[in-house]
């Protein structure tokens, strides 16, 4: 397929995460929802379902989990929440509520308490000193658990080389999304701001040797391109989520390119590959989550270095990125909390920078368009 | 070679502005109509600047329209952000500038100045609280006009505490400070600290350097200005032309497109 091909394929799959889960089901396929941060995906690839990602919506209000969640949830998980009841999510087989932040703590509460007539809802609990031998056992058992719990609804066991078998295809699906967010930065001309979420957010709605078979092939087609000339200026993106295409339009419409992430829904859910081992791969999948770093979700012993704003700033350095956008989550409580650490390591490194408010149901984009505006003038 | 007349449009949120410009240095003609972005105002306000510069729109070199909106206009030739173009105006007019204080009609925004050019800004949160909205608000509530806000709370004996985290808070906050009896006055100067107090917040965050402008059309609210002083410890500065300085910064921007 042409890259055009391949790109509009993307698009549709990303815009239509509806249609994917009902062709999936119409196959005979059976689904479980997952929600955010670190599932261990494999386990559900493994047992022969569909991972299917839930990150909120860009077009839903929240109404139906107003009945459930204080005004100051973040959206993300509020709209989660609305589409399992409104009837959205219906055709899913069972849904995955980890509780790395104190908005899904509850959350996965209220999805149990209104969903579990409907879907088996499956608790996973991340330890937070995750390094430690203890925290790497306690990470197993949790992934134990939910292995149990899959197997419950696929009605057989989940096999060690099945969950082998996950992982290789897991891997191979991080390293390919590395190479197309590096081999985005260089050709921005062909994989604009929206076509490069397109990619990156298909991910979450695609069987992963389904989609590691269409990135390969484009891939390989992005990478027979000449060198692109871009004379625009190149940022790098953070925050949880930033797939709204509206506001990627934005970028589009002033020249700007992305360089690379920092952003929870792409890069940082691909930085870490798991261990491939003859030997017990849910100890591997709990290293995996155990080598996991610079998330401010995650507990960081020696947060006092201020390691993960350091990262973020080398990363515009290293991606030779002109300035930062940052997607600040409304009610985000892990990112707001980390602004200051990380506006001082980007003021130190000289990085340029601007905080956007976004939230997913922002439906005007006025004001988020003059500040980009501005400061890619500014650069 | 004759002159380069340059236009600049600045459609923010409730007044359209014009400047024309001959050279880069001179305003031949300016107008202002208190109607902003999707009503009629844009289209007057050029029709007027036009008429007054007694020039024809084919004898203009170079249109650059700003403000929220800017993409509106039909016949320019560039656009660009309200704050490169607040940012040039006011250097234009105050060359040692180094901090830009600009409180329009739907928000706030800072800008430090470097050597004439942008280097960082900060705007507002999507809330209208610290904005020239909030100040409507208020005077609507008040039954006073917007442009009588500046005398009356320079009358004011005391200062009554007003939120600043909400509009909405701090509308309640007013009707219940009348219910009770509350000179207006003094009302009005605890609203104008609460603008100062929220804009200082935004202000501190890009870091304040002499000189500070004030631009936009709250500047013409000399009680805001007072406040803001007050807060910052600093003289804030401001041009008897504050609400045309966007459009003078987009025709600045047009002459030296033309220049090039």
């Amino acid at each position: 397929m042409s890259i055009e091909s391949l790109l509009t394929k993307f698009n549709e799959i990303a815009c239509n995460p509806a249609k994917q889960l009902s062709d999936y089901k119409a196959s005979g396929k059976k689904a479980i929802g997952i929600m955010p941060y670190y599932v261990p995906e494999e386990l559900v690839y493994a047992g022969g379902m569909v991972p299917f990602g839930m990150w909120g919506s860009n077009n839903k209000i929240i109404t139906k989990a107003k009945e459930y969640c204080a005004t100051f949830y973040c959206a993300i998980a509020q709209l989660d929440l609305e589409m399992l009841l409104d009837g959205t999510m219906d055709k899913l087989d069972g849904v995955i509520t980890p509780t790395i932040c104190d908005t899904l703590r509850p959350m996965s509460q209220n999805i149990r308490v209104a969903m579990s007539e409907k879907m088996p809802v499956i608790f996973l609990a991340h330890p937070q000193n995750r390094f430690a031998d203890y925290g790497m056992k306690f990470t197993a058992s949790q992934y134990a658990n939910i292995r149990k719990e899959l197997e419950k609804i696929r009605g057989s066991e989940i096999t060690d080389d099945e969950i082998r078998n996950a992982i290789k295809v897991y891997n191979v699906s991080r390293r390919e999304r590395r190479r197309f967010v590096k081999l985005a930065a260089a050709h921005p001309d062909v994989i604009t701001a929206r076509k490069r979420s397109d990619v990156l957010k298909a991910s979450w709605f695609m069987l992963k040797n389904e989609y590691n078979e269409m990135l390969v092939e484009l891939n390989n087609e992005l990478e027979k391109l000449p060198v692109c000339n871009w004379k625009g200026a190149r940022v790098v993106t953070s925050g949880i989520i930033c797939d709204n295409p509206t506001l990627l339009k934005i970028f589009e419409d002033n020249n700007i390119a992305i360089a690379a992430d920092d952003v929870a829904h792409e890069s940082r859910s691909f930085r870490v590959d798991c261990p491939e081992t003859a030997g017990d791969p849910m100890m591997a999948l709990a290293m995996q989550f155990a080598a996991q770093d610079y998330d401010v979700l995650l507990f960081d012993p020696q947060s006092n270095k201020n390691r993960r704003g350091e990262f973020v700033a080398q990363l515009c350095k290293e991606s030779k990125a002109d300035g930062l956008v940052l997607f600040m989550q409304q009610f985000c409580d892990p990112e707001e909390m980390e602004y200051p650490s990380l506006k001082k390591a980007l003021d130190d490194a000289g990085v340029k920078y601007i905080k956007l408010g976004i939230d997913q149901q922002m439906r005007d984009f006025g004001q988020a368009a003059t500040a980009i505006e501005a400061f890619a003038e500014s650069l | 070679m004759g002159a380069i007349y340059t236009l600049g449009i600045d459609v923010g949120s409730t007044a359209s502005k014009c400047v024309m410009l001959k050279d880069g240095k001179e305003i031949v003609a300016k107008s202002l109509v208190d109607f902003g972005a999707g009503t009629s105002g844009p289209k007057r306000a050029i029709d007027e600047v036009i008429e007054k510069s007694g020039l024809s729109k084919d004898e203009l070199d170079y249109v650059l329209a700003t403000g929220y909106g800017r993409n509106s206009i039909d016949f320019i030739d560039k656009q660009m952000s309200e704050l490169s173009c607040h940012a040039k105006g006011a250097s234009f007019i105050f060359p040692d500038v180094q901090t830009v204080i600009d409180i329009g009609g739907q928000d706030v925004k800072v800008l430090r100045i470097e050597n004439g050019a942008m280097t960082n800004f900060q705007m507002n949160d999507k809330c209208a609280a610290g904005t020239g909205r909030f100040l409507d608000v208020m005077a609507k509530v008040l039954e006073v006009k917007v442009s009588d806000l500046a005398y009356l709370s320079s009358l004011s004996t005391q200062r009554i505490a007003i939120s600043s985290t909400c509009t909405v808070f701090a509308e309640s906050e007013v009707i219940s400070q009348l219910a009770k009896g509350t000179d207006k006055c003094d009302i009005i100067n605890g609203i104008h600290y609460s603008v100062a107090n929220r804009v200082v917040g935004l202000a501190n965050r890009v870091g304040v350097r002499d000189k500070v402008v004030m631009t936009g059309g709250v500047a013409q609210n000399g009680g805001v200005v007072k406040a803001l002083e007050e807060q910052l410890g600093r003289t804030i500065y401001t041009s008897p032309i504050t609400q045309y300085v966007g459009a003078l910064g987009a025709a600045l921007f047009g002459y030296e497109k033309c220049s090039k």
